[in-house]
Order: C-alpha cells, then sequence, then structure tokens
C-alpha cells in the first residue's frame, strides 16, 4: 500500500469518527446515564423523607431478600419481596406461553392469506395500540368485573349460578397482559412465517412427515428466529408491567413493576426501589441468555 | 419380461374453481405407467402435466376418476401414506437440515432405525457423489449439488415410484444435458419406476422410455420416443415435438395432390382433404429438372454449424424447411432466390386426417 493511500484510509476513518461523534456522546449519556444513577441509588443510605442520602449503604440490597426487624435489628426472609418476584416471573412466563399459543395460529393464518388481505389483518392486529394502555386496560375490567360483561352472560345463560371472583386475581393480571402483549408475539412470528417458503411443506408431507411432524420438524425450527424474537418482546415487558397489575390485580396482587413504583411513592426508599430496579434487570438478562441458550442448542441437537 | 403396472390413472378429472368458471386442468386421462419405465409427460405449460403428478403425488384430489398404485386405489390416501416421493421444481430442500439430514429425513420420519438412516443416507450421497458435501447446509450448494441433494433425499425411502416436476428447468444449459445423464443412470441403477414432466421435447425424447403428449387437460399420444417422433397422430404432436412441414392435399386416387398442384406418393388414408407432415431432415434438395422434384425457390439459408436449414417455397407459396448436412467443404454452393427441385422421402411422409 503506497503511503498516501495509507494517508486516505487514516483520514477517512478519522472522518468517520468526527461525524458520528455528537451520535455516539447523546446515545452513551441516554443509555448508561439513568442506569448509573440507579446504580448508584441502590448503594446510598435512604434520605430523612424523600430520596437519598449521601453516604454508601447495602441496606437496600439486604432489603430486597431480608427484613430488618424494627426493635431488636434481626434479619427474616421477606416473604412478600419472594412472592412478588415469583409472582412476576410466574405471570410473565404464562403470559409468553399462552401469547405463542394464541399467536401462533394467528400469524399462521394472516401469512397463508392472499397479499391483499395480509395487510387488513396486520392493521386489525395493531388496531389496539390506537388506544391508550389504560383504557383498553379498563375495558378488560369491564368485562371481566363481578358484575361485568362476562359475568351477567354467563348468569343470563344459567352456566353459572354465581358470579366468577375473576377481578382483583393472578388470573385477571394473566388475562389483561396476554391480551396487551399479543401483538408483540403476533408481528414477529408473522414476520417469519411470512418468509416461510411454503413448498417446504409439501416436500415434508411427501417425505411421510405427518401433520404433526411438519410442525415439529419443519415450520418450527425454520421459524425459530421468530418465536425467539416474540417471546423476548413479551416475556421482557410483562415482567415490567405496571398498569395492568395495577388495574386488573388490586393492591395486594403487585408485580415487580408495582413494587418498585411503591418504593419510590409512597414507601419513600428510593434506594430499596433503586435495587430493586438493577435486581429486575438481572433477572430480566439471565433470564433472556437462558432462554437463547437453550434455544440454540435445540437447533445443533440433531447435528 | 412380463410388464406389471406402477400407475395407473383412470378417467382422470381435475377441475378448479366454482361450477361455472370451472377450468379443467385434465380431462378424463387414462394412461398406465409400467413398473421401471422412464415415462415423460411432455407438453406445454398449463396443459395439466404437473396437476397430474401433484394427484398420484397426493397433493391434490382428484374432482373425478381413481388413480391406482401397483393395483391398489390410493386416490384418496394422503401424500405422507403414498410410497411415492417428488423432486420439486424449486428442490424445497429443508434450510435447517444438512445434506446428511434432508436425505436421511423420509426414513426418518418412516421411524427406521438410527443406524438403517445413516446407512442409507451414505449410500444416498455416493450415488450422487456428494460424500464431500454431507455436513453442509444447502444453501452453501450450487444448483446443481442441490438437485442432486434434492434427488437423493426423494430417492433415500426407495419410493415406488419417484415423481419428477421439471427438476432441470433450472440448471443452465451444460449441467443440465449432464443430469439428463446422471438422471437416466440413476433410474437405470436404482430400477425404481421415474414419471418426469418437462416442456422441452428434447430432453423427452433423450430420456424417455415411453412420453405421454398432453395438451388442453388431454393425453394425445402415448408412446415410445420414436414413435411419438415419427408417427405423431395428430397436428398438435407433431408441431410440438421436434420441426416438422406441414403440407395442405387433397387425396387424388392413390396419391395426395399438394396445392401447388403436383402430385405425390403417401400412406393411404380415407379423407378428402389431408395434411402431409415430412420431417426437414428428410427432404432432400435435387435438381430442378429431376424427374417428380416439387419445384422450389430458396427464399433463405441458416447456418447452424453442423447442418444448414434451408427455407423453401413452393409454386403456392407454402414454405417447406430441409436440413441440409454441412458439405466438408463448408459451401453448399446455395444462395436466396435459386430455384431448386425438393424431394421427400416417401415413406418418412406422414398423413395427418384434420
Amino acid at each position: 500500500m503506497s503511503p498516501a493511500e495509507q494517508a486516505q484510509i487514516t483520514q477517512s476513518t478519522r472522518n468517520g469518527w468526527l461525524l458520528s461523534a455528537p451520535a455516539l456522546v447523546l446515545l452513551t449519556i441516554a443509555a448508561v446515564g439513568p442506569l448509573a444513577i440507579v446504580v448508584a441509588y441502590s448503594f446510598m443510605p435512604q434520605g430523612d423523607f424523600n430520596g437519598v442520602a449521601w453516604g454508601f449503604s447495602l441496606e437496600a440490597w439486604q432489603g430486597i431478600l431480608f427484613t430488618k426487624d424494627v426493635f431488636d435489628g434481626t434479619l427474616a426472609w421477606a416473604d412478600a419481596n419472594l412472592t412478588i418476584f415469583w409472582r412476576s416471573v410466574k405471570l410473565s412466563m404464562l403470559t409468553t406461553v399462552f401469547t405463542f399459543v394464541v399467536g401462533f395460529p394467528t400469524s399462521w393464518f394472516i401469512a397463508t392469506r392472499a397479499p391483499k388481505a395480509r395487510a387488513l389483518w396486520l392493521f386489525l392486529i395493531t388496531i389496539p395500540f390506537w388506544t391508550n394502555l389504560l383504557i383498553r386496560t379498563f375495558a378488560i375490567n369491564e368485562i371481566i368485573r363481578k358484575e361485568g360483561l362476562l359475568n351477567t352472560i354467563l348468569l343470563k345463560l344459567h352456566i353459572i349460578s354465581k358470579p366468577l371472583e375473576m377481578i382483583y386475581t393472578d388470573t385477571a393480571v394473566f388475562i389483561g397482559m396476554t391480551y396487551v402483549y399479543l401483538p408483540l408475539m403476533v408481528l414477529p412470528l408473522f414476520a417469519s412465517l411470512d418468509r416461510f417458503d411454503m413448498r417446504l411443506l409439501e416436500a415434508a408431507y411427501d417425505l411421510y412427515a405427518s401433520p404433526f411432524q411438519v410442525l415439529r420438524k419443519v415450520i418450527v425450527p425454520i421459524v425459530k428466529p421468530g418465536i425467539i424474537a416474540g417471546s423476548i418482546l413479551v416475556f421482557v415487558p410483562s415482567l415490567g408491567a405496571y398498569v395492568t397489575p395495577r388495574l386488573l390485580g388490586g393492591g395486594k396482587n403487585m408485580m415487580i413493576g408495582n413494587f418498585i413504583e411503591l418504593q419510590f411513592g409512597q414507601g419513600r426508599n428510593w434506594p430499596l426501589g433503586a435495587s430493586l430496579s438493577v435486581t429486575l434487570l438481572f433477572i430480566v438478562t439471565g433470564a433472556l441468555l437462558v432462554y437463547v441458550r437453550h434455544a440454540n442448542r435445540e437447533t445443533t441437537h440433531g447435528q | 419380461m412380463t410388464q406389471t403396472i406402477a400407475v395407473e390413472a383412470r378417467n382422470v378429472v381435475k377441475a378448479f374453481g366454482h361450477a361455472d368458471t370451472a377450468v379443467r386442468a385434465l380431462d378424463d386421462v387414462s394412461v398406465q405407467i409400467r413398473k421401471g419405465e422412464f415415462f415423460t409427460l411432455l407438453g406445454p405449460s398449463g396443459c395439466g402435466k404437473t396437476t397430474l403428478l401433484r394427484l398420484i403425488a397426493g397433493f391434490e384430489m382428484p374432482s373425478g376418476g381413481t388413480i391406482l398404485l401397483e393395483g391398489a386405489d390410493i386416490t384418496t390416501l394422503p401424500p405422507n401414506k403414498r410410497p411415492v416421493n417428488t423432486v420439486f421444481q424449486s428442490y424445497a430442500l429443508f434450510p435447517h437440515l444438512t445434506v446428511a439430514q434432508n436425505i436421511g429425513f423420509g426414513l426418518e420420519m418412516l421411524g427406521r432405525p438410527k443406524s438403517e438412516v445413516q446407512a442409507t443416507t451414505a449410500r444416498m450421497l455416493a450415488l450422487v457423489k456428494l460424500e464431500a458435501m454431507a455436513n453442509r447446509k444447502t444453501s452453501q450448494l450450487s444448483g446443481g449439488q442441490q438437485q442432486r441433494v434434492a434427488l437423493a433425499r426423494a430417492l433415500a425411502p426407495s419410493p415406488k415410484v419417484l415423481l419428477l416436476d421439471e427438476p432441470l428447468s433450472a440448471l443452465d444449459l451444460k449441467l443440465r444435458k449432464e443430469m439428463q445423464i446422471e438422471l437416466k443412470r440413476l433410474q437405470l441403477e436404482t430400477g425404481i419406476t421415474f414419471i418426469f414432466v418437462t416442456h422441452d421435447q428434447e430432453e423427452a425424447l433423450t430420456m424417455s422410455d415411453r412420453i405421454g403428449v398432453m395438451s388442453a387437460g388431454k393425453l394425445q399420444q402415448v408412446g415410445p420416443p420414436k414413435e411419438i417422433y415419427n408417427h405423431p397422430v395428430n397436428r398438435f404432436v407433431a408441431s410440438f415435438i421436434g420441426e416438422t412441414n406441414f403440407l395442405p392435399a387433397s387425396r387424388d386416387g392413390d396419391r395426395y395432390r399438394l396445392d401447388c398442384g403436383i402430385k405425390i406418393a403417401a400412406p393411404a388414408s380415407n379423407a378428402a382433404r389431408v395434411t402431409l407432415t415430412i420431417r426437414p431432415e428428410q427432404v432432400r434438395l435435387v435438381a430442378e429438372t429431376e424427374a417428380d422434384a416439387l419445384p422450389a425457390k430458396i427464399t433463405n439459408l441458416v447456418y447452424f454449424g453442423t447442418d444448414t436449414h434451408c427455407h423453401a417455397a413452393l409454386l403456392d407459396g407454402t414454405e417447406v424447411v430441409a436440413r441440409l448436412q454441412s458439405p466438408a467443404s463448408g459451401d453448399a454452393g446455395l444462395a436466396v432466390g435459386q430455384s431448386v427441385g425438393l424431394r421427400f422421402v416417401p415413406e418418412a411422409i406422414q398423413v395427418l386426417e384434420d
């Protein structure tokens, strides 16, 4: 390489960095800044009335798993916190599985329509996004509450003799989250099914695969990227869900999101809220790592 | 050799669309395909040849008629219950599996033991000469290699009949010629009945034991390549297979009078108006003065290397093409506008009553 060429390459590399610098600085501040503040808060002592005080303290981290007795200062397992964690993870997983069970046939249906009809169906799927989440959640409340639409119909039809207790239960939260996050499963699944070569179905069918084997051995492995993407898109926001558990779970069926909000609000324990937020981040990261690794192992399994 | 029937279609009808606007893709087709033969369904696109193949594979159900496999009625059996495999035009290889896994797929679905799947896969890889590619993904292969994988995959479960849906159409000319020979070799080695669909008449002539020529949902003629080429039963078959000259004529005693006024001898017929056909290679160029020669004027000369196509107009303007072998000197001494005599090899003339 001639010195002139070398100089030209060096120059264009430098220009590239200079041009991207403003965006890089902005992105770094926006992405790392808030997170750094949250992490810092989690290592600070509680402020007198609100916020945090200067200093270093591990109390907030201790508070995730243990509660300190007010009188003698002994530590005991914080059962309430663990219940909230477990409920969050359990409901998020159920939501993910159920949105897949409902979303897969839906996406399949859309992907197998004529191109024109496909656009219409996708449009219909996205309509709920046009309305505010709060309003949609109230609508669900209206359907499943004690004197709600569902109970009224079932009572009128004499299918049940007394109203079903659905509102303010885990089931209500689960129904609400499935409804809210279903499009997030359908859209990535559709994107992969849309690219799926339907002629492979005939090939598999011709090679003695039963309809179930066609699904398991051909369709699922090929659209797996879509399944992974959809699962992540549903699981991650489910875990941090706030509005749905608040409105449909009532005060007592809290999820991590509500618990964190409680610390920054009425609880006035910002450090604990911060440490809980960081913990949520770890749970999400951990769950994703396990999930993606497992999903990839299955692909290479047969080889 | 006692010939048993591998596949039989009896009065098969396939209509697409609703009652009033229904299109008959297959219109009362009956055909018997013998065990171990290389049978080609030949016809232009839209003639129903692929539909017939899909009915045999089980991807479509006929609107009427029956399909038998070795004497047993399989009309309503789904594809995964039929011991018949297909090589698809698009190959339809599984992108998430390796070459070896693709080939073993059918046997695996049949629930064969792992050792058998592996042994058969290895044998198939050797058969199509792809041993080195066993662990590649199919997307890393060339078109010709993908074609071989598709073949091996369909042959691995040793089907009773192998269906091939225009498998060579995506390959370039040189590769296509190689695969034609390869396919014929595979068919002889495995002894499996091949049903091959193509619109390429040359492909059909070079590879087949028998050809079924289709047009407009009907089988026009079934027979060995030589019979189809030399004795076409109608105008469609004559024009679709190879090049040919059509000469309208009227019967005049035991001879035929061409529209240019000259009488020539040809096989007997009952119709008053007929069309005589003669292949270009059976037309000879002779001196104008020779007895029995049809006077004509050369209108065009097209050089093809091995031979030259000489277009000549008869007195009434009917154009006749003669294929002349290029002489060693390279120059046949012909020129456009020259007057020549044409003579047809008498036994090569076909009489079509239309």
